[in-house]
């Protein structure tokens, strides 16, 4: 009956969606926030910690959500391991792009191998309702990296 | 028949002819419109007698001396006693024309609240509002210094009328506030012993109908409310047009709600004096295109008649009880011994949202999230929403059928 969703629930996101990766709390972070979509109850908090570098040592969430908001944060948290935060900022850019129109013509050619193995996620730009469920985990992101102290993201 | 007469035969297909958005598809699949108790879809006769004002009867109300002002004017008041029919009102001036339930619960905090109840009085919301009918009462306590005491609800989602009696019997609550049928639940609540307790500890009541007065015959004497509101959209009538019952001595208790053109009955620079109600709640120019849409869709239902509606729908809620609960991984929230044609339910291996895009793609539209009933959904321990499918008149067994072989499928995918 729903054969032709496989491409908005392609198996990557379908594993990461029931088998969520870095779902855990982060003793060592320095950074935290927590994201929160009103309309369907989302909620998540994310961790950071860093190296002396600068760059991004460990990324960690626990919360609750459909598939497509799971699977977004899971691929996340392994995709921003060893960037700085300014590279991580910018693949969330390049992300809500591809959530929304499903290409990122700007995207940086130094983070397209990262942003390739975000795009099983790009299916969702043709499902307008579902764009937030994406990019909730990329606005908690930022909120982390600008405001350390655990500022509530909201996706709306 | 609680109207004494059978009801008239139920010409389903005729009825769903009425509806053209019934007919649309969306990806070659036919529209299974499951989210009526969000808003209703408008049969046709609704629509032609908005355009028919506009293009034949339009003008400002209450104001012009010429034919077209006058016929706008007698077309609107006439939607107004059509509504005090409809609810059975002593009169048409108890009937408050709103912009919709959550104006006239508003109206009532506002109103009622800070002009009428004193800081220190209590209000009686329960577990199972509609964010509508507890938000305005937390403002109400905020500001007022009013207090808030929520009413439990029992598992099975029907109100604790023996935890309502404890609250009220401090004889301190000055208005209970309770819905007449969960948004999320179906329960229907006894409207007329939830008034009886209320009255005897000497507290108003309001309850609020924006699900009850579209599946049943609402009488607001029968039931004594004090206030009883509605919305149209929900009755397939337009946006833009709700309904406030009151009674006609705590209408002349209250003090405006807005003030503006209309609600007076003669202005000075300083000082003014109000308008008799009904007017007194009304300022501004009303929403005179969406009331007469109104009055068509009142006569819409009454011509199908609101026994034959409820029985339709009753039938459609035993269908669903016996196809639904067989679904494996299905929850149903409630299980209220009187409920209307709302199911809330969630599927065990799909968060509520990744199954309405699943739903959606096969032509069924139902809300997911929360329904403006967040605390409702923590209380049943479903803090991760739920999809809802809620019936309209045109809404068939078949369609039943269908969303749960759709339900089935849906698990299979998440599997």
């Amino acid at each position: 009956m729903f054969d032709d969703l496989r491409d908005l629930y392609q198996e990557v996101i379908l594993d990461h969606g029931r088998k969520p990766r870095n779902f855990r709390r982060l003793e060592n972070a320095t950074h935290h926030a927590r994201g929160d979509n009103p309309l369907c109850g989302d909620k998540m908090d994310l961790w950071l910690a860093f190296n002396e570098d600068g760059s991004i040592a460990d990324a960690a969430f626990q919360g609750r959500g459909c598939a497509i908001s799971m699977a977004s944060a899971s691929l996340m948290t392994e995709t921003v391991r060893g960037k700085t935060p300014a590279q991580a900022k910018a693949m969330g850019a390049g992300f809500r792009e591809l959530a929304m129109t499903g290409h990122c013509p700007a995207c940086d050619a130094a983070l397209e191998e990262d942003m390739e193995r975000l795009t099983p996620l790009s299916g969702v730009h043709e499902f307008p309702s579902r764009v937030k469920c994406a990019t909730l985990a990329w606005h908690t992101l930022n909120n982390a990296l600008d405001d350390p102290g655990g500022k509530e993201a909201s996706s709306e | 028949m609680m109207d004494g007469l059978s009801p008239a035969p139920f010409d389903i297909a005729a009825i769903r002819a009425d509806f053209p958005i019934l007919a649309s598809e969306y990806r070659g699949k036919k529209l299974v419109f499951l989210d009526s108790g969000a808003s209703a879809q408008k049969p046709r006769q609704v629509i032609q007698a908005m355009v028919t004002c506009m293009e034949s009867a339009y003008a400002n109300v209450h104001r012009g001396a010429y034919h077209l002002s006058e016929q706008a004017t007698a077309d609107y008041e006439a939607a107004r006693a059509a509504v005090a029919r409809f609810i059975n009102a002593p009169s048409e001036a108890d009937i408050i024309f709103t912009a919709n339930s959550t104006m006239a619960m508003n109206l009532v905090a506002h109103s009622f609240g800070r002009g009428v109840l004193k800081p220190g009085q209590a209000v009686i919301a329960s577990e199972m509002e509609h964010h509508a009918n507890l938000v305005p009462w937390q403002m109400l306590r905020d500001a007022h210094g009013t207090e808030l005491r929520i009413c439990r609800i029992t598992d099975a989602g029907e109100l604790d009328l023996g935890h309502l009696a404890e609250l009220l019997a401090d004889g301190r609550v000055g208005l209970v506030a309770i819905t007449h049928m969960s948004n999320v639940l179906g329960s229907v609540t006894p409207a007329a012993q939830i008034a009886r307790m209320a009255h005897d500890a000497g507290a108003k009541v309001l309850f609020d109908g924006s699900q009850a007065a579209v599946h049943r015959r609402v009488d607001v004497q029968a039931i004594d409310a004090d206030f009883y509101a509605f919305t149209g959209h929900k009755l397939y009538g337009p946006t833009g047009i709700g309904v406030l019952y009151a009674k006609a001595d705590i209408q002349r208790a209250m003090p405006p709600f807005l003030g503006g053109g209309d609600m007076i009955a003669s202005v000075g620079l300083h000082h003014s004096i109000w308008a008799e109600p009904p007017a007194k709640f009304e300022a501004g120019t009303p929403a005179i295109i969406e009331a007469i849409g109104l009055h068509a869709a009142i006569r819409y239902v009454e011509a199908i008649g609101m026994a034959a509606i409820e029985a339709h729908e009753r039938a459609l809620v035993d269908h669903a009880m016996a196809v639904l609960p067989g679904i494996e991984g299905l929850r149903i929230l409630g299980a209220a011994q009187d409920r209307g044609g709302v199911f809330a339910f969630a599927l065990d291996n799909a968060h509520s949202h990744d199954l309405s895009t699943l739903l959606d793609r096969a032509g069924i539209a139902v809300r997911a999230g929360r329904h403006c009933a967040e605390p409702l959904h923590e209380r049943l321990g479903a803090e991760s929403g739920t999809c809802r499918a809620s019936f309209g008149l045109y809404t068939t067994a078949a369609e039943i059928d269908y969303l749960a072989e759709a339900l089935v499928s849906a698990r299979r995918f998440f599997a």
